[in-house]
């Protein structure tokens, strides 16, 4: 019988045939905590006297949440996470090196991997052919020192999208259009499957980004197949003979197809305070939305594909005088080549606050934090109530190109008439 | 396992992590004691000070959607709340409160109310409501999930068998 990808990935682990609602114990590639979740991941083993790591090569401890550190209890929490590398042999990944689901995707996912991570945004390693899924502190830390974790077979939902984007429109805007069709939770358990000739075209930069946001509808992961985009990626960071193909069975079993037209998709918002809020561009609420301030970063989109977007609207330009924009690259490496190429000096010239990369100020702890009834406007993943510091603050997620054209505006605004 | 008893605390759909541990207090997370006296405040700001050891959360749809923060869980636990009820559970959450020992009860709780005097029986399955004389049912847990349960969670579990055991 045909496997999806997520069947294949877990049977090629359990070394048999396993098929959706099963439940398995398997081995696991990698395993990630951040400096929000670690700690208490490290806490929990030293309880039970399990302060070991059965793969410390394939074991990262993420400092990208508070990093730089804005606290001294938040510096000791980093303190904690050295620690236990030290005594473990695991690896660190420090403050200016970037956030976890980028920097794990630039050196240690492999096609076929299954990637715990004690951090929801997990799934972005789907983009690799890989079966990424988010977990909880104690279940990672268990992962972290026996090297496996049980997991239920998820059943599969596939999105078949097909045609060209319209010029301004981008992956990040069919990623919130899906979750805005399904639901914040109407994927719950399930593995989310994209395929079809526009995830084909897609560069990983926008498959990073169409994976990373499966959480968003609920779902367990979301997994794309590899080719040779994943290959050239791949090469690309030092890792060719990481590459496999893998694509799920064209006689899979889904539980629903969806299809979707790509050249249909509206530059896309999801407004206060849920992912699945979503409305176009053109509908009458996104008229005349003030926007405080402008954050274009995260593990959805800080990409240098993303910042070089960005500098292309920004180019020669000045941000609006009462809209901050903040920019974060997602990790050292984007950090690095977008400074060396000259797209940091674009925005810095047009007026951007350029961070370290890390995390942000998605979190809610520092970096920019909003004050009482401020509106951002965010490239990040998620606009919950109270997700960026402040239960008074309104967060509107958007694309990067949205989210430089909201800049210049001061109010969100068309990419789609600011594109050169 | 007794039943639990205790008064019901109503809470809407979509009540996020973001709702139940605040990113604003992330520095608190290596302070669970604390943390958890901020519990839930972004959702109804008086729950942590008001509500009696005992005491249940009882949601709307999606309960503990977005991030995977144990930390959410683990402080309406020492809150002291014996079981979160809801329609239904967003994923990581629902093992979130497994893996720290907190039943999560799966439920038509369009028929709880606002301090509704709440039996919860987890070997039977049900949810007494004594307020208004009605039993509620609810599925039972994948066995796996039955025995951490029973264990008192995840760290727990693996301390006793060494391993996870399936069967």
């Amino acid at each position: 019988m045909g496997k999806t990808l997520a069947e294949k990935i877990i049977g090629e682990h359990v070394g048999r045939e396993v098929v959706a609602g099963e439940i398995v114990v398997t081995p696991v590639d990698v395993c990630l905590v951040q400096d929000g979740t670690g700690p208490l991941a490290i806490n929990q083993l030293r309880k039970i006297n399990l302060e070991k790591a059965a793969n410390p090569q394939q074991t990262v401890l993420f400092i990208d949440h508070a990093s730089p550190s804005p606290r001294k209890e938040l510096a000791n929490d980093h303190i904690a996470l050295r620690q236990f590398a030290r005594k473990t042999d695991c690896y660190v990944s420090e403050v200016g090196d970037g956030v976890c689901h980028q920097v794990i995707n630039e050196y240690y996912t492999r096609p076929g991997d299954i990637v715990i991570g004690a951090d929801s945004h997990t799934c972005t390693s789907g983009a690799l052919g890989a079966l990424g899924t988010g977990m909880g502190s104690t279940d990672v830390a268990i992962g972290i020192a026996l090297g496996k974790t049980w997991l239920r077979v998820p059943e599969s939902y596939r999105f078949v999208v097909y045609g060209r984007f319209q010029p301004g429109v981008y992956a990040k805007d069919l990623i919130l259009h899906i979750i805005g069709m399904l639901g914040a939770d109407g994927a719950t358990y399930k593995s989310m499957e994209f395929c079809g000739e526009t995830i084909e075209n897609m560069e990983m930069s926008e498959r990073l980004t169409m994976s990373n946001m499966a959480v968003e509808a609920g779902a367990k992961c979301g997994i794309i197949f590899s080719d040779k985009k994943t290959r050239a990626y791949l090469i690309a960071h030092g890792r060719g003979k990481s590459y496999r193909e893998l694509r799920a069975d064209e006689d899979a079993t889904y539980e629903r197809t969806y299809e979707v037209n790509a050249s249909k998709i509206l530059p896309t918002i999801s407004f206060p305070h849920t992912v699945d809020n979503t409305r176009n561009i053109e509908h009458k609420d996104c008229q005349d939305v003030k926007i405080d301030q402008v954050y274009i970063g995260t593990c959805t989109n800080g990409r240098l594909e993303d910042l070089r977007i960005a500098a292309q609207i920004l180019k020669g330009k000045q941000r609006h005088p009462g809209t901050r924009l903040i920019v974060v690259p997602a990790s050292r490496s984007v950090y690095q080549q977008a400074l060396e190429e000259g797209t940091l000096a674009i925005l810095n010239g047009a007026g951007a606050s350029i961070q370290s990369p890390g995390c942000g100020p998605c979190v809610g702890i520092h970096q920019g934090v909003l004050g009482d009834g401020e509106a951002c406007l965010s490239t990040q993943n998620r606009n919950f109530k109270g997700r960026m510091g402040n239960p008074n603050a309104f967060i509107y997620l958007a694309s990067p190109a949205t989210a430089a054209a909201t800049a210049l505006k001061g109010k969100i605004a068309d990419p789609r008439e600011v594109i050169g | 396992m007794t039943a639990m008893r205790g008064k019901a605390w109503k809470f809407g759909d979509s009540i996020s992590t973001d709702h139940i541990a605040p990113g604003r207090l992330f520095h608190l997370r290596s302070n669970l004691p604390e943390l958890a006296k901020h519990v839930l405040e972004d959702a109804r700001p008086e729950f942590a000070s008001s509500m009696a050891p005992g005491d249940f959360v009882v949601g709307g749809g999606n309960f503990g959607l977005g991030s995977s923060r144990e930390h959410a869980p683990t402080i309406i636990k020492i809150a002291g709340v014996s079981a979160v009820l809801a329609k239904s559970f967003a994923r990581i959450f629902f093992r979130n409160c497994i893996n720290v020992g907190l039943p999560a009860i799966i439920c038509d709780t369009d028929k709880i109310d606002e301090g509704d005097e709440l039996e919860v029986d987890l070997s039977r399955g049900k949810v007494i409501n004594r307020t208004k004389k009605i039993e509620l049912s609810f599925p039972p847990l994948p066995p796996v999930m039955t025995k951490i349960l029973q264990e008192g969670g995840l760290a727990n579990y693996i301390h006793k068998h060494g391993d996870f055991r399936l069967k």
